[in-house]
């Protein structure tokens, strides 16, 4: 693993683990690297905090950026939200989230 | 029934721009849209967003591209049929489509072009299981006519503008009002979340925080729905003639899945010689389609809406020929 590498956890909706190993220079969010490596995420908006496609739970203890207003306003209109609720896109993937831990929220099928 | 040369399936900058492109070619356009306005979702969603890859526009907000683009092609006077959902698609037998929308509204074309983006905007419906149940039998997604609410109980969950906005206008209205919202805070402006407040000061709205709706219940009919807080302390029951969830609009697909067309991950896909589906006449252009090296940047479907105009021309003026002019020789457009 290179410098500039590190390893996220994503637990898909079937309960499966993905190792995913992401650079962290490239300015890539958990949404885009969830994407890039086909799982089921959307990203409708393009990761403008504007759908909700991409809301994961935080499972580990990584400090996170504060929730922007968009990302509060935005969960607000969401389903399933819980206390670690974050959308994917609003989450940057930087050295200090190696060993991040997330879970694909369920997706509204209404 | 309305008739045209292109109906174009979404009023967003792509779709308004093929107007343009089409009104070189000397071709009518007509719009239909699910939204009540053109623009898409840079309306809809993000009209205070600058966008910065704009050629020529170092930066541009959303809302103000779409009053240039609309501007833009004005002198080509197209059609508008806005706040209707484009439905069913027939092929008659002179080749032609009759589009339908689901008012009843239909158009006649030679060519039809899809620059639906991500699909029609759908309110979001909360996941509660029997939530289908009620539809129309006590619950509404939007508020259409006031009135129906006068001296009814109704409950109304969300904590954006239009749940705030609802429950003031409602609370002179219904009998009774309760607003159940997820967090302490609104994102709303700042004077309806005060007039909100006051409003449950005073009694006339029954306000509910850091709650949500977790049960409908009825015979047939709404009748109840019961509430959790998240606190904990058990589930709160209150009996009422409707709930109005208000949690913004997401896009779907909808009834375009069911045209014939070629669908890929929820996109259309074409032929990138000319944007072209597999069903000869109908061309998809902007985000919804996708094809090999697909980018969903408004430049990309730009870009899209002139080629596919070309080809639209070819369909519907097989006999005459088709000269390419620049504008800067061919003058004003539309004089």
């Amino acid at each position: 693993m290179t410098e500039d590498t590190i390893t996220i956890h994503v637990e898909d909706r079937d309960g499966k683990t993905h190792d995913i190993e992401a650079p962290t220079d490239m300015d890539f969010t958990v949404m885009e690297i969830c994407k890039a490596s086909d799982l089921p995420v959307k990203g409708t908006c393009g990761g403008m905090a504007l759908c909700s496609t991409c809301q994961v739970y935080v499972l580990s203890d990584h400090a996170l950026v504060e929730k922007s207003e968009d990302e509060e306003d935005m969960l607000d209109q969401a389903f399933f939200v819980e206390e670690n609720s974050r959308l994917g896109c609003q989450i940057k993937l930087r050295p200090e989230l190696d060993g991040l831990r997330v879970k694909l929220a369920p997706e509204p099928v209404l | 029934m309305i008739e045209t040369d292109i109906l174009i399936i979404g009023a967003g900058p792509t779709g308004i721009f093929a107007v343009f492109e089409a009104g070189l070619l000397k071709l009518r356009c007509h719009l239909v849209d699910s939204l009540p306005q053109p623009g898409g979702q840079l309306t809809e969603i993000y009209p205070k967003k600058p966008i910065y890859d704009i050629p020529g526009y170092p930066e541009v907000l959303a809302g103000d591209l779409v009053d240039s683009l609309m501007e833009q092609i004005k002198a080509f006077k197209p059609g508008f049929t806005l706040g209707e959902r484009a439905e069913s698609c027939e092929r008659q037998e002179d080749g032609s489509f009759i589009v339908t929308t689901n008012k009843g509204t239909k158009h006649k074309a030679p060519v039809v072009a899809i620059a639906g983006g991500l699909g029609s905007f759908e309110p979001r419906k909360p996941p509660l299981s029997n939530i289908l149940d009620y539809e129309d039998k006590g619950i509404d997604y939007m508020v259409k006519d006031p009135e129906k609410y006068r001296g009814k109980r109704i409950v109304i969950a969300g904590g954006g503008d239009s749940a705030l906005d609802w429950t003031i206008y409602l609370a002179d209205v219904a009998d009774q009002v309760s607003m159940v919202h997820r967090r302490k805070k609104f994102r709303g402006a700042l004077d309806s979340v005060e007039k909100v407040e006051q409003l449950a000061d005073a009694q006339r709205v029954n306000l509910i925080t850091e709650a949500e709706v977790k049960g409908l219940h009825g015979d047939g009919r709404l009748e109840a729905v019961t509430v959790e807080k998240k606190s904990g302390g058990g589930a709160l029951q209150i009996d009422t003639d409707y709930f109005i969830p208000l949690f913004g609009l997401s896009p779907k697909l909808g009834p375009l899945a069911d045209w014939g067309l070629e669908v890929e991950k929820g996109a259309i896909k074409v032929d990138t010689l000319d944007y072209s589906t597999n069903v000869p006449g109908i061309f998809a252009i902007g985000d919804i389609n996708t094809y090999e090296g697909k980018l969903k940047l408004i430049l990309c479907g730009f870009h899209e809406a002139t080629l596919m105009a070309q080809s639209a021309y070819r369909i519907i003026h097989p006999d005459k020929k088709l000269s390419f002019k620049y504008t800067t020789v061919a003058g004003k457009p539309g004089t």
